[in-house]
Formats: structure tokens, sequence, C-alpha cells
């Protein structure tokens, strides 16, 4: 029953949850050898839309159609079955099996004996067809994020994917390793591949795509040439307003230190350890940040700030105190405050009503406790203020803090951790799958910390927000610096090849504090 | 053939809870009534048995309260622990670690001391008992990572062991006829009962305080707070500074202290000396469990669960004597309707949708 996939479309798709109309009559379509970009904030029914492609949710009204014939997708398999491959934004591999045993997983076809062996074949010529270089044997924990991804790509073409979807693709790899990813997403539509790109990042859509579909709140906004559109008329479709891409951000002395990192060796999950003596200063009214393709050691690095990882080595000081190995709350009663790397795992309690998430560091704090007893009323009126002041879209206080969007709870977050006037705020990749108004928020924000005279270290793997508000970059490889570089550096141009390795500004030497 | 697709559901509103709730129970109640049938019982006859032994008769319900003080006293104190996801399933030999301290203090000070010092002084060992035999699954998870589950649970026997050992060892009694009993409590120690009844009022208004209090700590205070979030998302307590360690020793130490109060209560009120540890406890510390969970975690509605299971307990007995059934009845009873209440809460927190179709 497999055909080759030459156009998909999709016709007057509707679907409401809970008389919320998450997708309203929509209209796409792909063809053979095309790549359609899908472009929406979140919230916007991206995600809905493609969860009705893959068999997870089912429509309301309207029909898809394969090669111009109507199809019924109701479930995952019967999804895959007509052709049509998910790369995930998350992978979902099985980090302590192979490569092939993990491919071996989902695939249909297999025999239920020793399904590997029948898999191997197409799968190293699959890679060698796009230069994927990819080792079957290969335990995934051992792969890098772009590895990974390759492996979701071959796991979706071996399953006879005609249509791959991919969600965020580039959120994860290295500008060289996007570079190469572009190159292989070239290749396929030469090949006749059908490609759906998930992006909020406008430059990829531009560069990339043929045609590009924009949501806004459930409906198109407009199908249009991805050539003949600019950055900022694409941001505006999406939004619905203009868009900001320049942050202003004056100069500001650098007189007052509050963080003082000496010399911080940690050692990681594994045993070993992944800081290795690293040294920088962050001043009153700067944005400090670390560039680093993750798992070079930035997590820890934050984690050992904010007290949730022991130091082994080193010193850590705010505003000349020490706090090295304190508890997270000691930190905290100090002036440091965190936006949490995975927000959704580290930055709230989930099942807990929004209030109860609002006061989720504060709760000691004797504006919201009388002897041993949670003052409610300031809480709830305190939540009330935070969200309004920081733009969380809910409608009531009184909800569980899960059923908020990604974007929305990020500004809970930030909004919790800022009111307080932090002396350091570390905001791990504070933007990270949010969608443009989002992001462009948050980052106002962050400015607006530093006018007022916070000191920020800023954690992120999109350049371009680190080229837009940092006053100062490190690079962080392998738990050591590469370089710290000013705003206006020019060796910033080498900021792939720094996060790569393969160029240390600072060769044998982790321990300069000077710079 | 049939697929089914399970995802997170959104809130559900209180009138929902109330009404899977119901649902769980009466479907529970329909696969007990098969298993009736199945023992050549008609079903409606034994549960009208069971619910006239128990709620019928002024006898039944004074003896319905008087196994729901052990009840819920145990029960609260779980629910608490089970709020910060600590699986706690030695409440049954935290139970007779009560009962042991509290017995050694009634036995040792009984005899010197006038009852309204006794008795506090009971109940506060029994308290401690039950804390200290508590605290070491809670070491042991903090420093070892060692599961509760396993722990708790293996503690119990280790607890029953000992306490045989104390009373066909050292503590055995001279004047029991060399049954392996300890010697009366005073009378000091004794506790009040309600006239015509077994009831231990003592205990019994202990009891409905210790859960008003509880309910108050979980939902009003700090430390209540700070449970909640554990046991929501440990990783978020840390992030936000919650201290893991002190806050879980503190759960267990009241949880197992709650589990202890009931224990001694049971000796003072009723039995008067240590036995068998089957005899001090009917499996409390386990029917405690479901009805932690009947009262969805909150130890106001404790009251009402361990009154309800309590009620089972009691028309159990009647059946087992009117039908002839045996003892085991009760406990495939309280499975079944944990069975269907746990398979209601998964309902509660999920979605289900059935996908029809044809796989290819």
């Amino acid at each position: 029953m497999m055909h080759k996939i030459e156009t998909l479309e999709m016709v007057n798709v509707s679907k409401s949850f809970h008389g919320v109309r998450a997708n309203d009559n929509i209209n796409l379509k792909v063809s053979s050898g095309e790549i359609l970009g899908l472009l929406g904030e979140n919230g916007a029914g991206k995600t809905t839309l493609m969860n009705i492609l893959y068999g997870i949710y089912q429509p309301d009204a309207g029909e898809i159609r394969v090669n111009g014939q109507r199809v019924t997708i109701d479930s995952p398999r019967a999804s895959i079955e007509h052709g049509i491959g998910m790369v995930h934004q998350h992978f979902m591999l099985i980090q302590n099996h192979t490569v092939i045993e993990n491919i071996a997983l989902g695939y249909a076809r297999a025999p239920g004996l020793f399904p590997q062996k029948k898999i191997r074949k197409s799968i190293v010529s699959f890679s060698e067809k796009f230069n994927f270089n990819i080792d079957p044997d290969k335990k995934v924990w051992q792969l890098s994020a772009g590895e990974q991804q390759r492996v979701e790509i071959v796991k979706a073409l071996v399953n006879g994917a005609g249509l791959l979807i991919l969600d965020e693709p580039t959120s994860v790899l290295t500008p060289q390793e996007t570079r190469d990813f572009f190159q292989v997403l070239e290749k396929m539509r030469k090949d006749g591949q059908l490609i759906i790109l998930i992006s909020h990042k406008l430059d990829e859509i531009k560069k990339l795509c043929d045609r590009v579909t924009v949501l806004r709140k459930g409906q198109v906004v407009g199908h249009v040439d991805a050539e003949q559109m600019d950055k900022r008329s694409l941001a505006r479709m999406m939004v619905g307003r203009d868009v900001i891409f320049s942050f202003s951000r004056e100069k500001m002395p650098r007189k007052e230190k509050v963080l003082d990192v000496a010399d911080v060796t940690v050692v990681g999950d594994k045993g070993y350890p992944v800081v290795n003596g690293i040294s920088f200063a962050v001043y009153r009214n700067e944005i400090f940040g670390i560039a680093g393709v993750s798992g070079n050691g930035q997590r820890e690095l934050v984690e050992a700030i904010t007290g949730l990882r022991t130091v082994t080595h080193g010193r850590i000081r705010i505003n000349d105190k020490d706090i090295t190995n304190q508890s997270p709350r000691k930190i905290y009663n100090n002036g440091v405050s965190h936006v949490p790397e995975e927000r959704i795992r580290f930055g709230i309690a989930p099942n807990l009503f929004l209030y109860e998430n609002a006061i989720l560091k504060q709760h000691h704090q004797k504006k919201f406790s009388r002897l041993t007893f949670l003052a409610y009323g300031r809480i709830k009126a305190h939540t009330r203020q935070l969200i309004k002041e920081f733009q969380v879209a809910t409608p009531s206080i009184n909800v569980q803090t899960k059923n908020l969007s990604g974007g929305n709870i990020q500004k809970l977050i930030l909004g919790r951790e800022i009111s307080d006037k932090p002396d350091l705020l570390v905001a791990s990749h504070p933007t990270y799958g949010l969608d443009v108004g989002a992001t462009e928020y948050l980052r106002n924000q962050l400015l607006k910390r530093r006018t007022e005279g916070g000191a920020v270290l800023l954690v992120s793997e999109d350049l371009d927000e680190l080229f837009e508000l940092c006053d100062r970059t490190a690079v962080i490889f392998k738990g050591r610096f590469m370089g710290i570089l000013e705003s206006d550096d020019p060796r910033l141009a080498d900021i792939g090849l720094m996060m790569a390795g393969t160029k240390n500004l600072r060769p044998g030497d982790g321990a300069d504090a000077s710079l | 053939m049939l697929h089914f697709k399970v995802s997170d559901r959104e809130q559900i509103s209180a009138i929902g809870t109330f009404l899977t709730l119901v649902l769980a129970l009466t479907a529970g109640m329909v696969v007990i009534g098969l298993i009736f049938l199945l023992c050549g019982v008609n079903p409606f006859f034994a549960f009208k048995k069971i619910f006239s032994g128990s709620f019928g008769s002024v006898f039944g319900f004074k003896e319905t309260i008087t196994k729901a003080i052990p009840l819920i006293l145990i029960g609260g104190g779980l629910a608490l622990a089970f709020k910060a996801k600590f699986w706690n399933i030695g409440a049954e030999s935290q139970l007779l670690m009560g009962a042991i301290f509290g017995t050694w203090v009634g036995l040792h000070w009984g005899p010197v001391l006038p009852s309204p010092v006794i008795v506090p002084l009971m109940f506060v060992a029994g308290f401690i008992g039950g804390a200290l035999w508590g605290l070491i699954p809670a070491i042991l998870k903090i420093r070892f990572a060692i599961n509760e589950v396993i722990s708790t649970l293996m503690l119990n026997y280790i607890c029953a062991e000992f306490l045989i050992l104390l009373i066909v060892g050292p503590w055995k009694s001279k004047k029991k006829f060399g049954f392996p009993y300890t010697d009366d409590l005073p009378d000091s120690a004794i506790l009040s009962l309600l006239p015509g009844s077994r009831i231990h009022t003592a205990t019994l208004i202990l009891a409905v305080v210790a859960v008003v209090v509880l309910a108050i700590v979980i939902y009003k205070t700090r430390f209540g707070y700070e449970v909640r979030v554990i046991g929501e998302n440990p990783d978020a307590a840390k992030y936000a500074g919650i201290d893991f360690t002190r806050t879980t020793l503190l759960i267990m130490a009241i949880s197992g202290g709650m589990a202890g109060l009931a224990g001694i209560g049971e000796v003072a009120g009723i039995h008067h000396y240590l036995s068998y540890p089957d005899s001090i406890s009917s499996g409390y510390g386990f029917t405690a469990i479901i009805v932690a969970w009947l009262a969805k975690l909150n130890p106001l509605y404790v009251i009402f669960s361990g009154i309800f299971f309590s009620g089972i307990l009691v028309g159990g007995d009647a059946i087992q004597i009117s039908l002839g059934l045996p003892a085991a009845t009760v406990d495939v009873f309280n499975g079944t309707l944990l069975f269907f209440l746990i398979m209601g809460d998964f309902f509660t927190k999920n979605k289900i949708r059935v996908l029809s179709g044809e796989r290819a």
C-alpha cells in the first residue's frame, strides 16, 4: 500500500479544545522536492496541526489528502504507513541503546527475531546517500546532539518517510552542524523529499524554505514565497505587529563586581570534572554571556553558582561574600536568582496552582508567611501583580500551572526571579523554544535588569541572542573558556570555531581572571 | 483492534473528582459482588449484612467507631507521607513500635504516677516509638537512596518479630499461665471507655484533633507547602532551596508517630497488655493506606474514609459469622476497592481516548 508521497494537503482542517479553536479552517500543501516553512508563535496552532498530521489528534473537520486521495490518519502508526515521518524537537531515542537498536525499535516491518540485521543495510545506505556518517553500533549517549538528530532522520527514512516534519531542528546544533544540516536538507529536496520545517528562526526559514505558511491564533495568515519576504515582514505577519530586532544597549561603566568566580572546578554526573578551573567576574550593569554547545560544562557551572552542585575547587563570591557550596536558599538570600535551563523540570511544580508557583523560592520570606503560616491573601495579591506586570496570559491564578503554555510559564518564572531585584540573575537558555513575541519580551526584561543595576549571567546556545544582549561573551568548550570577548571584538566572527574547540584565544590557561 | 491513547488531563472539577470516586467505588462493589456470587452467596444479601452489621445497629456502629480510631490516626499520617510521594508501607510496624514504647512507659511508671500524668506520657512515648521506626526508612532513603517501599515493608517483619521476642522473652508475664503476654497495664494507665462500648474516647478525640491539625499543616503552612512541592516535583524543590533531608525526616517522624499513637491507643484502650502482633493490630497499617487514598490524601477526609473502611472491617466480621465466609474476604474486599480507587485516580489525571481502526 506504500506509494511515494508526491503531494500532501490539509484541507479546511479545524480542531477545538474545550471550545478554544486551536486550528481554524487551515489549508496547506507541500509537494515533492519542496521545503515548506511553518511559522507561528507558541500557541498559534503549529503543534496541534502537526499532531493531527502525525495521528495524535483527530481533526473536528476537514481532511488530509495524500497524492490527492483522502486518507484517515488515526494513529502515529497510520501516519508512518502513509509515509510521514516526524523528528521531534526533543529526541525520542533510548540513550543506552545503540543506533541500530533504536531504529529497529520503531521499525514497522521488523522481523520478530534479530530485527537489527535487516535494517543495517538500509541505515548504511541512507547514511551514505546523505553523508550522515553514523556508526550504527555506537550507543546513543555517545553521540552529539547533531548526530542524534541524524539518527532520528534516518529512523524516519528507514520507515519509508516521504514527508519529513522537522520541529525546531537547529535549536540543538552548533553553527557548523547547522550548516551541514542545511546541506542535508538541500540534498533531500533535490531527491524529491517533502519537508515541513517548523521554526522560530526567521533567517533559517528565509534561507531554506521555498514557501512559508504563517499561522497566528489558529488561523492561516498567509502563504508566501520565502524569497520575496524580508525578516521584518515575516515577523509582522506572525506576531501581528512590528518586532524590534536590535535592542538599544548603551555602554555602561563596569565598576562594581557582583559575581566573582575564581578557579572553579566542578565534577559532573559521570564523576569526572566538567568545569575545569574557570575564572571570570560579572559586574553591575552588565550582561555576561556564556556561549557553547550544550554539554560543555555550562549547566554544571550554573548549578555550582546557584548552589545545586558541589564546587570541588575554587571559590565563588557574591558582592565579596563567599557563597561557595552554600545551600540554594542561602545563595538566593544573598541576591542570586536563577531562571533554570529546563523550565518545567526545575522551575515549577506543574500540578500546583499558579499562585503557589509564583512564590516557589520566596515562600519562606516574611512578606509571604507569618510564623509558619503562609499568607495566602498576600501571595495571591502578589501573583496578580506578577502576571499583570510580566504579561502572563492565564484565565486566572487558580489554575494548575501545567495548563500554561511554555512562554507563559517562562514569563512567570522570570517574573518570580526578578521581582526581588536580585544582584545577579542567572538565566539559562531563557528563550529556548519560545516564540518571537515572548523572546522579545524576555530579552527586554534582561536588558531592563541590566539598566537597573543588576548583573546578568546569560547562558545560551542562540548566538543572535548573545550578540544582541551581552556586553561580554565567553565561549566554553570542554569545561574551559576559550576566550572572553567584548561585544565589539571582531573575533566574535570566529565564535563558531571557538565553540567547536578549534580556536583558543587563551591557550594553556583557564585561570586568568584579568580578561 | 482497539488502541488507546493516554494523555495528560487538564484540571478536573471538584464534582468530576467526586463522581469518579463514586464510580470507582461502585465498580469495585460490582466486582466484589461477582466474587460473592462465585462463593455462592447472594451479593445483595452480603452487602446488606456488611453494612447493617457496621452501620445498621447501635452496637455495630460503636464497633465501627472503635476500629475507625486507629485508621483515622494512621490514615492522616500516611496522607502526609504520600503527599510528598514517600510511600510509607510500614505503618503496621510503626503502630507496633508505638505500642511497645507506650506499654513500656505504662508498665514502668504506671504504678507510681496518677492517670492524668501517665496517659499523656504513654502517648508521647508511643509517638516517639512510631516516629523513630518511621525515621529509619527516611534515613535509608536520604543517605543511601534505598527505595522506601522495600525498606518500610521489610521493617514490618523485623518489628513484628521483635515484639514476639519481647513477649516470649524478657517482657513475658509471670501471671498469665505461660501465655506469651506482658503484664496488664496498671489501672491508672488504662483509658476509660464510652459506657457500653469499646470506644476509648481520649484516642478518638486525639485522632480527630490530629487530622484537623494535619490538614491545616498541609494546606496552610510553609512546611506543608514544602511537602507538596517535594511531592509534585523534587527537582523544583531542590531548585527552590527546600531542604529535602529535613522535610523528609519531619514527614516520616510525623507519619510514623501518628501510627505510634494508634498503637498505644489500641493497647491502653482495648488490649491492656502486649500480645502477638496480629492481635494488637488487625492490619490497620495496611487498611489505612486505602483510607488515605480514598480521602484523596486530605487528612480531613480521612475521618470519613476511616469510618467507611472501619465499617467494612466490622461488617466483614459480621458476614464471617453469619455467612460462613473466610476471614480473607475482607482483604479481598479492601484490595479490590483500592484497585478501583487507584484506577479512578488514573482516570482523573489522564485523558484516555480509544482509537479504533485496522492495523495494516
